[in-house]
């Protein structure tokens, strides 16, 4: 053979092994992920749990319906209608029994409070308790809800946030809900995330509500279809947010402008809290669509500062769709996760996962960096929650993922005509009747959710297709909650326009758990914003009380930790929002602990 | 300010004397910095990395291989460079693959001793086919400054224009919204919705980089605009057939048959001129 063409060959080789390599990693995932188990006891001992969708064995019938926006927006209604489906924890009645409520969003249509009787029976009470008919058009249409103990009479109390109104329910000893008149909340925004945090720690539960649409839009009666982003990646033009600080009379007052909270208009989609720096107050972090995500750090009650560019999250802007925090690596140090828009082909932002780098210190600026790669937890689709819990119970948190957008038309596909529209300057992208007709196409829809199992060795592996938790809903919110009382974490899926779906989970018994359900006395009573630390197998643990995560969700309030195999805990270290720190010894395992904050004298 | 002041800056660019060969990477390096810096577009600078290094270290491999020497990487930067803004994914391998990728086509498809298809688009589209699970291509904004958007379609026409290309720009754009009219006439979407693209950074960067690339497009100027033109026309079909990356799709068609098509007519003629009977 001439030399010539031995040269020759090698350079074709070269190119074939490179555009094989795709084709060989693919090939090498689908092996690894091929392991399909049918018997039920098989997947336990495998993955250590199972879940089994229930929804209909609890008669849980519950279907959400879309709000009805402005004619003008008639023909991209699915996208602008996207989102209201939420799902809510709560124990409405103290009866030590988890509940949950759903919200609707058309008008007309009741949202729903599933009352958890404790033998397997859910019933819907809302109607009967004034809190189903909140979808009307004078009010707005409900995007979601979270529930405190906004006043400490020892019952969690309701807020309402909409495309509208928002509203706070008074909670009356379980048996009905009242409006609470003249609270101090505007009468219109376009919200969709709210979370409750003491951020003055002065004992009474506060409010933060993101905007996303501007205030003065009404989607329902529009002036001019002048509402959309004035850009994909950079845009100006969202909602304002809002802190309402609780004067504990029942009113609020909006303090966001003086604590440095509306200095952006960023469309903010979610929002959560947790202690990043270890000041003792809660910090804040919002996942923006259109644009880059940011973290408030609380100037100990007196104001927030934005680090999140300095911090390295809100650096590349994305469309961020959740916060969730989580202790993935059991080293006491919570990872943020926030979803966004990964589409095969067309748009590949990937989803973050953000390990926090320095050690916390307060006055250090905290620093994060992306690991959901390395991780394995990158890839989602058009994602919405994301939702860390410990499936297995084996100590190591877990994710679970909702996607999918506008499921419509099979076969069918809005991307040409929305990636056509969204590279276009200002002028164009921010003119909804520049956008073209959606003619019921489907839109990022059919798309399974994500459960991706921490191997605890620092990789995530998806198995929702072998352990009975496949959905391909267009799923929005997730919330988790021990609703048989059996010491597992079971899900609540609320998906728009669509059902919602509840996963009952049975677990391997040979793993071991503990959970603990805070009331805070001097603190808040539904001690949100509390740190708990648990010391188990030379590990350390970090869980914290939130009220509101994810996309639009609020998981169970009492603090679960999965053990593994595991019998004992060292301790458990309680780190109160009034400053307090509790320490309990060797706590049983499998068993929740209730704690009350030990008071000024005791 | 009077008009000459006015016209200053502008003689000056005119009077710079830049190696014809350093305007490409010279251009894009500053277009990468100023739009990372301003707006945070690359998806990190390990990935940018990433693509740089695979272009620079196959380009080296593969001449050194091919021709028994090392060559000037300058073409390997600028196709590094395209790789590096132009892939978006969370994972560093389709960087790297595409620039790989789009170098070593260059060695591969040649067609009388010359490539045929402008690496970097070459690349992007074979990414496309074979791993579009893992990458997508830019595809969206630059911030949404207008100001920064006619800056940048500015600079780049007068930086185009010093290697005089900048008919190529011209004729692909004045088809591109000729055709944008008709489809806005077929799809009953307005014609703002059909020319949305073209203010869009993936349009700045295929325009100015990769329907001028000086290697594969054809020597005379009429020849060049009827390339471009027919570039236009066939996205024009990708378009009304909703593939996002239409752009790419057409050049990958077009370029290589207007080179081996415009090769083979000259030589035809060539031979014809030679076989012709001289006269008396």
């Amino acid at each position: 053979m001439k030399k010539e063409h031995v040269k020759k060959s090698v350079v074709i080789l070269i190119f074939l092994i490179l555009v094989s390599i795709p084709f060989g990693m693919k090939k090498y995932e689908e092996f690894v992920n091929s392991d399909k188990l049918e018997n039920r006891s098989e997947i336990i001992e495998r993955y250590g749990f199972f879940l089994e969708d229930v929804t209909d064995n609890m008669g849980v019938d519950f279907v959400h319906r879309r709000p009805v926006v402005d004619e003008k927006l008639d023909h991209i209604s699915p996208q602008i209608a996207s989102v209201g489906a939420s799902a809510s924890v709560v124990d409405f009645n103290e009866d030590g029994l988890q509940d949950f409520y759903l919200t609707n969003s058309e008008f007309g249509s009741n949202n729903a409070l599933y009352k958890n009787f404790g033998n397997g029976t859910f019933i819907d009470v809302a109607t009967e308790l004034g809190i189903a008919d909140l979808n009307r058009r004078e009010d707005g249409a409900s995007m979601g809800a979270i529930w405190a103990d906004y006043n400490n009479d020892g019952y969690e109390d309701l807020f309402i946030y909409r495309w509208g109104k928002p509203t706070l329910f008074q909670n009356n000893g379980g048996e009905t809900f009242t409006e609470v008149e003249n609270a101090g909340f505007p009468d219109h925004v376009n919200a969709n995330t709210a979370t409750w945090l003491d951020y003055n720690n002065d004992g009474l539960l506060d409010i933060f509500l993101g905007g996303y649409f501007k205030e003065d839009v009404n989607l329902f009666d529009l002036e001019n279809t002048q509402m959309m982003p004035d850009s994909y990646e950079y845009a100006t033009n969202g909602g304002l947010n809002y802190l309402y600080e609780n004067q504990g009379d029942g009113t609020f007052v909006d303090v966001a402008e003086e604590v440095g909270l509306q200095e952006t208009r960023r469309w903010t989609l979610a929002s959560s809290i947790t202690d990043i720096n270890d000041s003792g107050y809660p910090d804040l972090v919002l996942a923006n669509d259109y644009g880059v995500d940011e973290i408030y750090i609380n100037n100990y009650g007196e104001s927030f500062t934005n680090v999140g560019e300095a911090s390295g999250v809100g650096f590349t802007p994305k469309s961020g769709m959740s916060v969730s925090f989580g202790d993935v690596l059991n080293q006491g140090k919570q990872a943020i996760y926030i979803t966004n828009i990964s589409e095969a082909g067309v748009l590949m932002q990937g989803n973050n996962l953000w390990v926090p780098e320095n050690d916390g210190e307060s006055t250090e600026t905290p620093s994060y960096r992306n690991l959901a790669g390395n991780l394995g937890v990158e890839i989602g689709q058009w994602g919405y929650s994301g939702q860390f819990l410990d499936f297995n119970s084996d100590g190591n948190l877990d994710l679970y993922v909702a996607n999918g957008y506008v499921s419509a038309e099979p076969d069918t596909d809005y991307w040409y005509d929305y990636a056509k529209v969204v590279g276009g300057n200002r002028s164009i992208i921010i003119d909804a009747n520049n956008w073209p007709d959606m003619e019921n196409r489907t839109f990022s829809g059919y798309q399974a959710n994500k459960l991706w199992l921490n191997d605890g060795a620092g990789r995530f592996r998806e198995v929702g297709n072998n352990v009975g938790g496949a959905l391909e809903l267009d799923s929005r919110s997730v919330a988790y909650a021990d609703l048989f009382g059996d010491g597992s974490l079971d899900l609540i899926v609320a998906n728009q326009h669509q059902a919602v779906k509840i996963y009952r989970n049975y677990v391997d018994p040979d793993h071991n758990w503990v959970s603990f359900d805070l009331e805070g006395t001097i603190s808040n009573r539904s001690a949100v914003g509390a740190t708990v630390l648990l010391y188990w197998d030379d590990k350390q643990t970090r869980r914290n009380v939130s009220a509101g995560e994810a996309f639009s969700s609020q998981s169970q309030r009492p603090v679960f930790f999965g053990l593994g195999e595991v019998n004992q805990v060292e301790k458990v270290e309680i780190r109160w929002p009034s400053g307090k720190v509790q320490v309990i010894e060797g706590p049983e395992v499998n068993q929740k602990h209730f704690i009350k904050e030990p008071s000024e004298t005791n | 300010m009077s008009s000459i002041e006015v016209s200053q800056p502008l003689e000056a660019l005119k009077k710079i004397k830049i190696p014809p060969g350093f305007i490409g990477p010279l251009l894009i390096t500053a277009i990468v910095i100023a739009a990372h810096v301003s707006f945070g577009v690359l998806d990190g600078w390990e990935k940018f990395a990433a693509a740089l290094l695979a272009a620079v270290v196959t380009e080296s491999a593969l001449h050194k291989i091919v021709v028994g020497e090392w060559r000037n990487l300058s073409s390997a930067y600028i196709s590094g460079n395209s790789a590096g803004i132009l892939v978006r994914s969370p994972f560093l391998w389709p960087f790297a693959l595409c620039a790989a990728i789009s170098i070593a086509s260059k060695y591969i498809f040649r067609f009388r001793g010359s490539h045929i298809w402008n690496p970097t688009n070459f690349g992007i589209v074979i990414m496309l086919l074979i791993a579009s699970d893992s990458m997508a291509v830019l595809s969206i904004q630059w911030g949404n400054n207008m100001w920064a958007m006619v800056a940048i379609w500015v600079v780049g026409l007068l930086v185009i224009s010093k290697v005089n290309l900048a008919n190529i720009c011209i004729t692909y754009v004045l088809s591109f919204i000729g055709f944008a009219w008709i489809r806005s006439m077929i799809t009953g979407d307005l014609f703002l919705a059909e020319i949305a693209p073209l203010t869009g950074p993936m349009y700045q960067l295929f325009v100015l980089f990769m329907i001028t690339d000086p290697k594969t497009t054809l020597k005379s100027k009429t020849g060049q605009n009827i390339v471009a033109f027919l570039i236009a026309f066939v996205e024009f079909f990708f378009r009304l057939g909703e593939a996002v990356y239409a752009p790419f799709y057409a050049l990958f068609i077009v370029g290589p048959i207007a080179i081996i098509g415009t090769t083979l007519w000259k030589e035809w003629k060539e031979g014809k001129e030679e076989n012709r009977p001289e006269s008396a």
